[in-house]
């Protein structure tokens, strides 16, 4: 075992577990402060793959928007935040039924795909992948329409959650 | 050196997860964060398959920055809804919040 899967099994163990302690803690507050834990690991797993411009991102707009968002809503509406009544519905062992065949399928449906052992292609020195990112999403010929769909998207949700939030009388 | 495998198992464990969060979760703004797991693990399938399958071409990360922004636009609707249905009905609970419900 190489120290690359060390590391990889060691960050993964952290994420599931921080992600289990989102959806199963009590307490609102501490499942944000666990989904915290959770997009660091993830953003983690982006340095692994060499996408250092989306483990930035990861931490600014996720962590430092995000999940700070997240945290104002919970305290906002705090008086359930920790109502003793339970966490779950009635419905939550179909829940986990479900979940755990969707992730035995999906992993069959891994398993059974010839790529399977398909290791990492080395990248050239000269290729630096967050200055060819930052040309396609401005370029005509790449993703510049998506690049501009999505700021109209954002001003839509701001002026959207504005409206929406808006204390009337 | 890791396996794409082992990438793709962890983002369908994170995706089994938040699904369970998103279905059985009564506070909707804990079925919130359980969908922003979700998303996550699907942007790490694309950066995934970026770096193992064609990194010359930037595709998946430029996926994944939409997931990102449409993410960011998702969770700042709706938790503006949940503070605006919060203080007409004073629940966040989701099968209290059944006014469309006939």
């Amino acid at each position: 075992m190489t120290i690359d899967q060390i590391l990889f099994i060691l960050v993964a163990a952290a994420t599931l577990g921080a992600a289990l302690l989102v959806v199963t803690s009590r307490n609102l507050i501490h499942a944000a402060l666990w989904l915290i834990v959770s997009l660091f690991g993830i953003s983690i797993f982006y340095v692994f793959l060499n996408a250092g411009f989306l483990a930035v991102v990861q931490v600014v707009v996720y962590i430092g928007a995000i999940a700070i968002l997240m945290i104002f809503a919970i305290m906002l509406t705090r008086r359930v935040a920790d109502t003793p009544g339970p966490r779950f519905n009635s419905n939550w062992i179909w829940a986990v039924l479900i979940s755990v065949v969707l992730f035995g399928t999906i992993s069959w449906i891994i398993s059974s795909w010839p790529g399977i052992n398909g290791t990492k292609p080395g990248l050239v020195e000269a290729f630096d992948p967050v200055q060819k990112l930052g040309v396609a999403l401005v370029s005509p010929e790449a993703y510049v329409i998506p690049f501009e769909l999505a700021s109209v998207l954002l001003l839509a949700a701001l002026i959207g959650a504005i409206i929406v939030a808006w204390e009337r009388e | 050196m890791v396996p794409i495998s082992w990438y793709l198992i962890f983002a369908a464990a994170l995706f089994c997860i938040g699904l369970f969060g998103v279905l059985a979760r009564k506070n909707a703004i804990a079925i919130l964060m359980g969908i922003e797991l979700m998303l996550n693990a699907v942007n790490i399938n694309l950066v995934a398959f970026w770096r193992y399958g064609t990194p010359r071409d930037i595709s998946g990360q430029a996926f994944a920055v939409m997931v990102f922004a449409v993410a960011a636009a998702e969770v700042a609707v709706g938790l503006a809804l949940f503070i605006s249905v919060y203080r007409r009905r004073r629940t966040v609970a989701a099968d209290e919040i059944d006014l469309l419900k006939w």
